[in-house]
């Protein structure tokens, strides 16, 4: 059998989410394949080439990639797909856009979110919000998945795959990008950090959350948050660990001031260790938590920061 | 210009979700069920589109038994002009439900489709990319700002990083995120006027369309359950079990 991994990355760095997506691919077993796609990436195709269990890293290194563009994207995977019996990619939101439609234009259905594999054609995956867990046999001829990074462990980076350019360049030409909005941190991504520290609600507002930023530098954390903190406003959506927002699991995941909703229970529950911090005794959030403290955050956050 | 809002019938997002005994699936018997909170956010963007001159009429279409007709009377409520039940008592997967929306499309002649992002019941985030892909039309997905500009629209997209903003050539799909916008609540004449909209019925097996299963559910489990831990007392005991227990900091 062999199998594509669609690489995710920004054009200057491969994004450790695909090491999971290729563990993904490897519990499937087969000959494995990369692919990059993206315009000057070369940085990120030499990272592709270390990826253990990966024979080849194939790329598609063009202006019309830059983007990643859903339309564009797609018809490149698509024109690949011919080779491969499966086709992954991580389940982050450039994965979770063009690859429906790798999988409409193949005429078969996608699994998606995957965080276990069963075998070649029966995969594990969370339904409502995490709340079930179905195991799904897929009955079509290829397989097109999208993987949950927080069900593998990422592999190996010590490896050497064969480098094959691409010379096909697929331009549907009905949509452009206008502009990027990014979000400039020091912080590790959200997705890979090793701590996270969140805040709900309870923060009262965005400024109330440099009180989360001196323990996330000491800790070297990535500081997520609620969605009703989003909501609320106090800080931007890519902030946001849940259903919607990112499902993380981190060795460490301090939630403060958050109740425990199970929609956001569904974007951290599989870490390691919980921490709460909450005033309010009974909130939902202490029955998933390993250690719970029972307190006022305004008193808790500076004292742990002192005390770390 | 027209509008075209799929929408789809869920078990309310309050509910608290109880897998069967025999393991088949999670148990809907006599639960709360809801427009999904996406299509909701999908409908309002829709009216909002309409109020202020943009969009001239808001179809509405929902695939399922005629329960569904509840949600489309909600959606007429909301603003919609009119709307569509394809009849089926099958649970189809997103591909076919693509492949009955694409033919409704063709009908219809849409200049923009907005879609919720995701369901909250099988979390698939696939139909409108889907849909895309089958009509050959651009789209974008999870927005938070949408604004149609002569035969483009600019769509905001929440993306890992922040914010993306693309420009599409219409006709384009949109799928909603939760910050598009805040859906208003339906007025009691607005639900008494919703029940003279039309609402057409159709059946899914008149369209012609092959809606055999792509897949099997095997089984349908409980997550394991975490088990709560302990209540420390102070920061200090926080920070001892943290370095000497659970070992996670130094």
């Amino acid at each position: 059998m062999s199998i594509l991994v669609f690489a995710e990355h920004d054009n200057k760095s491969l994004k450790a989410d695909t090491l999971k997506t290729v563990a993904a691919a490897q519990a499937i077993g087969g000959d494995i394949h990369i692919l990059v796609a993206g315009s000057n990436c070369s940085d990120v195709v030499n990272e592709a080439a270390k990826v253990n269990g990966v024979s080849k890293v194939l790329v598609a290194d063009n202006a019309a990639y830059e983007h990643q563009l859903a339309e564009n994207i797609s018809l490149l995977v698509t024109e690949l797909a011919a080779d491969y019996d499966h086709i992954l990619t991580t389940a982050l939101t450039t994965g979770k856009n063009f690859m429906p439609r790798v999988a409409a234009l193949l005429d078969v259905a996608q699994i998606s979110d995957i965080i276990g594999v069963e075998s070649a054609d029966t995969f594990v995956r969370p339904i409502y919000a995490g709340n079930a867990i179905a195991t799904v046999q897929s009955l079509d001829s290829k397989k097109v998945i999208t993987v949950r990074s927080t069900g593998f462990d990422a592999v190996a980076t010590d490896g050497s795959a064969e480098v094959i350019t691409l010379d096909s360049v697929q331009d549907a030409g009905t949509s452009a990008h206008v502009n990027d909005e990014v979000s400039e941190s020091e912080r590790p991504d959200l997705g890979a950090a090793g701590i996270v520290i969140s805040g709900g609600r309870g923060m009262q507002n965005g400024e109330n959350f440099t009180l989360l930023e001196g323990i996330a530098d000491k800790l070297g954390a990535a500081i997520g948050a609620s969605r009703a903190a989003v909501d609320a406003g106090f800080v931007p959506n890519d902030m946001q660990v849940g259903q919607t927002g990112k499902i993380v699991a981190p060795d460490l995941y301090i939630a403060v001031g958050i109740s425990g909703a199970i929609q956001h229970l569904a974007g951290m529950k599989d870490s390691k260790v919980i921490v709460a911090i909450n005033k309010d005794p009974d909130a939902p959030i202490f029955q998933v938590a390993d250690y719970g403290l029972v307190a006022d955050l305004f008193d808790a956050l500076p004292e742990l920061e002192s005390k770390l | 210009m027209k509008i075209l809002v799929p929408i789809k019938r869920v078990i309310d997002y309050n509910v608290k979700v109880r897998v069967k005994a025999d393991n088949t699936d999670v148990d809907l018997a006599n639960v709360k069920m809801s427009i999904n909170p996406f299509c909701e956010i999908a409908v309002e963007e829709a009216v909002r589109l309409k109020e202020s001159g943009v969009a001239t009429e808001i179809v509405v279409v929902s695939i399922g038994n005629k329960s569904c007709q509840e949600q489309l009377r909600t959606a007429l409520a909301l603003g919609a002009d009119r709307a569509i039940q394809i009849d089926t008592e099958e649970k189809l997967e997103s591909i076919n439900i693509a492949k009955l929306l694409q033919k409704v499309v063709e009908e219809e002649q849409p200049q923009l489709v907005i879609l919720g992002k995701q369901s909250i019941d099988s979390d698939n985030n696939q139909t409108g990319q889907m849909l895309a892909a089958l009509t050959g039309m651009p789209q974008g997905t999870f927005a938070s700002k949408v604004s149609v500009d002569g035969d483009k629209v600019n769509v905001t997209r929440e993306v890992d990083s922040g914010l993306q903003t693309i420009a599409l050539s219409l006709p384009a799909i949109v799928t909603t995120d939760l910050r598009l916008n805040e859906p208003r609540y339906a007025k009691l004449p607005d639900i008494m006027k919703a029940k003279r909209k039309p609402l057409e019925v159709k059946s899914a097996a008149d369209f012609g369309i092959d809606l055999t299963s792509r897949s099997n559910v095997i089984k349908v489990t409980a997550p394991a359950q975490r088990q709560a831990g302990i209540v420390v007392s102070s920061v200090d005991e926080l920070v001892e079990k943290l370095k000497n227990e659970a070992k996670v900091i130094s």
